[in-house]
């Protein structure tokens, strides 16, 4: 069993700490894993990224081949677009919120980003940021979206949830259960397409 | 058995507390910053009493790692590629002091030039100083090349460089760590009390004995079991594989066998009977190095008249940029899956400055104090305001090297060009800013220099700044008149008043220095958050 993924965002909108997760569950599973990240300059409102790479044998990479991405998770529609030539065309899926999030000023018009998702063969498109406000957490879109993906992910959620509260045990119950209603709900989303 | 789960950097860091060290010198630099962070934050290295807190640049870093070492302990030093030139002085210079305690230097290059101005491949310094390199290709091996580079050092009595690049240095992997750390070395000086007096006539001796052990610094890097040949049957092409690029030749055969003989090579100097029998039964060879060709040029020879080599030099590998596995791929003929080609209406999303940036205020009021003046004046620096450079700014027209901005500015300024003015970062300019400013002083050049005091190094994630709370003092030191050191507050409702300050500095014909001092809001907010769970944690 292998799983290539990648997150993706803009710096601050917390791709890099799912990706922490989805990592924290397949070291626990006892998993191979390799995760490489963007730090540095490209953090300040730019484009950022993770390549997590997931499997039973030893990953030589640390970067996923051109065309083997079994999932693009993104929060921003705009940037999932931007991984899809590490895309599996065939079988990958793209996960994303398809709200923009607009830092630039030649943003593309939002239907036609959508558009362009919608065209891939496999992608779930939906208001994460909706579903994170009503749960009272708008920080919590990146929670949503993960757990979305999470149906493609071959982790079973309880491995994510227990992930949650190892990495946000320390800032206190009320935090890890914010983040696992995020990820429960976003789930829901996936499990009724 | 321990399994941790670490980036590149980290697992450098725990295998250094866990080989003894004693202390890790550095300055801050992409993808270098979290060695050094990793061990200011350790319980364990505190307990052991590891010294860790920033210096004021890679040469001064490198020179106190440098004397630690001479006083028998075992010492890291830690730089971006970039850092390697300013340490350069030192680098050369202790490949023929040699060393006393273990000296192990890390060298964190950035191909593709992620957070970089250069893509320079730091491995060329350890070939020219003629030190071992080790190029770990993954956290595995990295963790455990820090204690046998430690071993090496000592063994040879010379620094020895861990080469890595920012796919190994950030990327994260399970890591089994060694329990049993050693103790640190005890304070013992030189057995040769000339050892570090390079006076021409010791330092021709020296350097004798560093030509004297070049061999068996070869036949280190054959014996020791890092460096690996994997015989095939298809000699047609060799394929010598250098550091994280044995990675990636290896994803292009998840499925099947690479038919060719491979040569791994993770250990420099080069492993000359490995590398002989590669050459001499295979018909070509195809060289794959994570940087620039060092390698591939050595074998070619300036007059590449024997068997063919390819790589990075003949277009078979792009010549710029990192490695992937689909270039591997493709050098060996191989298919490469494609992904989905990304939409024409995607577009570049850069970095930028954050929201509420108080250099963005300062470059609001520098470009309307200067709107009268013709353009190209503003020399600036490395760093966040770095960014300056991008709209809606606009407003610098250089940034080369750490502290250029201010010599720039003079040496603009002698040409005539006048006024000029340079914008450089605190910490950016107790780097490599002081000395330029001395120049300007002793020269008396009409040059305004912003030093932009946000109490951090910002673009690197927050490290502690040298500069916070002395720039006034550090300026008046060096001569700069008290009257023409202003400080400024960066916010919007001061704009107008800032214009002025500026306007009048760049009206004054001498050296001026402007400070405008706010903090950085990503340090703020982290600063606030972190005093907040304290607050909780006492409740």
């Amino acid at each position: 069993m292998k799983i290539d993924i990648i997150l993706c965002g803009v710096g601050g909108m917390g791709a890099l700490s799912s990706a922490a997760i989805i990592s924290q569950a397949a070291l626990e599973m006892g998993m191979y894993m390799k995760q490489a990240e963007t730090h540095g300059m490209a953090q300040r409102g730019g484009d950022v990224q993770s390549h997590l790479r997931l499997s039973d044998k030893e990953i030589a990479s640390d970067l996923i081949p051109d065309g083997q991405c079994d999932i693009i998770i993104s929060v921003e529609p705009m940037e999932a677009l931007r991984y899809l030539p590490f895309l599996n065309k065939e079988e990958g899926w793209v996960i994303t919120n398809e709200n923009p999030f607009i830092n630039i000023p030649n943003y593309p018009e939002k239907e036609e980003v959508l558009a362009e998702v919608r065209k891939v063969k496999n992608s779930i498109v939906f208001n994460a940021d909706k579903i994170a406000l009503d749960l009272g957490n708008p920080k919590g879109t990146n929670m949503v979206v993960l757990g979305a993906a999470s149906k493609y992910l071959k982790i079973d959620i309880e491995k994510l949830e227990n992930a949650i509260r190892s990495i946000f045990g320390k800032k206190g119950e009320e935090v890890v259960m914010a983040n696992i209603n995020a990820l429960r709900a976003g789930r829901e989303v996936a499990d009724k397409i | 058995m321990e399994k941790l789960l670490l980036l590149g950097d980290e697992a450098i860091a725990q295998a250094a507390i866990d080989a003894g060290l004693s202390g890790i010198f550095g300055y801050p630099g992409t993808p270098s910053t979290e060695i050094p962070e990793y061990i200011q934050a350790s319980k364990e290295a505190k307990e052991k009493g590891i010294r860790s807190n920033w210096a004021c640049n890679e040469k001064t870093a490198m020179e106190a790692a440098l004397g630690m070492s001479y006083a028998g302990k075992r010492a890291m030093f830690t730089c971006k590629h970039v850092g390697m030139n300013v340490a350069a002085d030192p680098f050369m210079n202790s490949a023929i002091t040699g060393v006393n305690g273990g000296l192990v230097y890390i060298a964190a290059d950035d191909p593709s030039m992620h957070s970089s101005q250069n893509e320079q491949d730091s491995r060329f310094f350890g070939d020219w100083a003629m030190i071992p390199i080790l190029e770990p290709s993954n956290q595995q091996e990295a963790y455990d090349m820090v204690h046998y580079a430690f071993e090496l050092s000592e063994q040879f009595k010379l620094p020895v460089m861990i080469r890595i690049t920012t796919r190994l240095a950030h990327s994260r992997s399970g890591v089994v760590i060694r329990r049993n750390a050693k103790e640190q070395n005890k304070v013992k000086l030189p057995e040769n009390p000339k050892q570090y007096i390079l006076l021409p006539v010791n330092a021709r001796r020296q350097y004798n004995e560093l030509l004297a052990k070049q061999e068996d610094m070869i036949k280190a890097s054959t014996q020791k079991g890092f460096n690996q040949y994997f015989d095939a049957p298809d000699k047609k092409i060799g394929i010598l594989a250098c550091g994280l690029a044995y990675n990636y030749l290896m994803e292009n055969f998840t499925q099947t066998k690479c038919q060719h003989p491979i040569l791994k090579v993770v250990q420099y100097p080069m492993p000359k009977d490995m590398l002989k029998k590669l050459y001499e039964e295979c018909d070509s060879i195809l060289v794959l190095e994570e940087g620039q060709p060092l390698f591939e040029q050595q074998l070619q020879g300036i007059l590449n008249k024997g068997k063919k080599v390819m790589g990075r030099l003949d277009g078979t590998i792009p010549r710029a940029g990192e490695l992937s596995p689909a270039k591997v791929g493709k050098a060996l003929g191989l298919q490469v899956s494609e992904g989905l080609p990304i939409p024409s209406l995607v577009a570049p999303r850069p970095p930028k400055l954050c929201e509420g940036c108080p250099h963005a205020d300062t470059y609001r009021a520098l470009n309307e104090a200067v709107a009268d003046y013709s353009k190209g004046r503003i020399f600036s620096d490395i760093g966040c305001y770095t960014l300056g450079a991008l709209p809606p700014y606009n407003a610098i027209n250089t940034t080369v090297d750490m502290g250029a901005s201010i010599t720039m500015a003079k040496g603009a300024a002698e040409a005539g060009y006048q006024p000029t003015i340079a914008v450089i970062g605190d910490s950016t300019f107790t780097h490599s800013g002081m000395t330029g400013l001395l120049d300007c002083v002793v020269d008396n050049i009409p040059v305004t220099i912003i030093i932009l005091d946000n109490s951090i190094t910002a673009m690197t994630g927050s490290q502690k700044s040298s500069a916070t709370g002395r720039i006034e003092s550090i300026c008046e030191g060096i001569g700069v008149e008290k009257e023409h050191i202003r400080v400024i507050t960066p916010l919007k409702k001061f704009h107008e008043e800032n214009v002025k300050v500026i306007q009048e500095e760049i009206a004054y014909q001498g050296v001026s220095v402007i400070i405008p001092r706010r903090e950085c809001l990503v340090w703020l907010n982290k600063k606030r958050k972190e005093e907040r769970q304290k607050q909780k944690k006492q409740e």
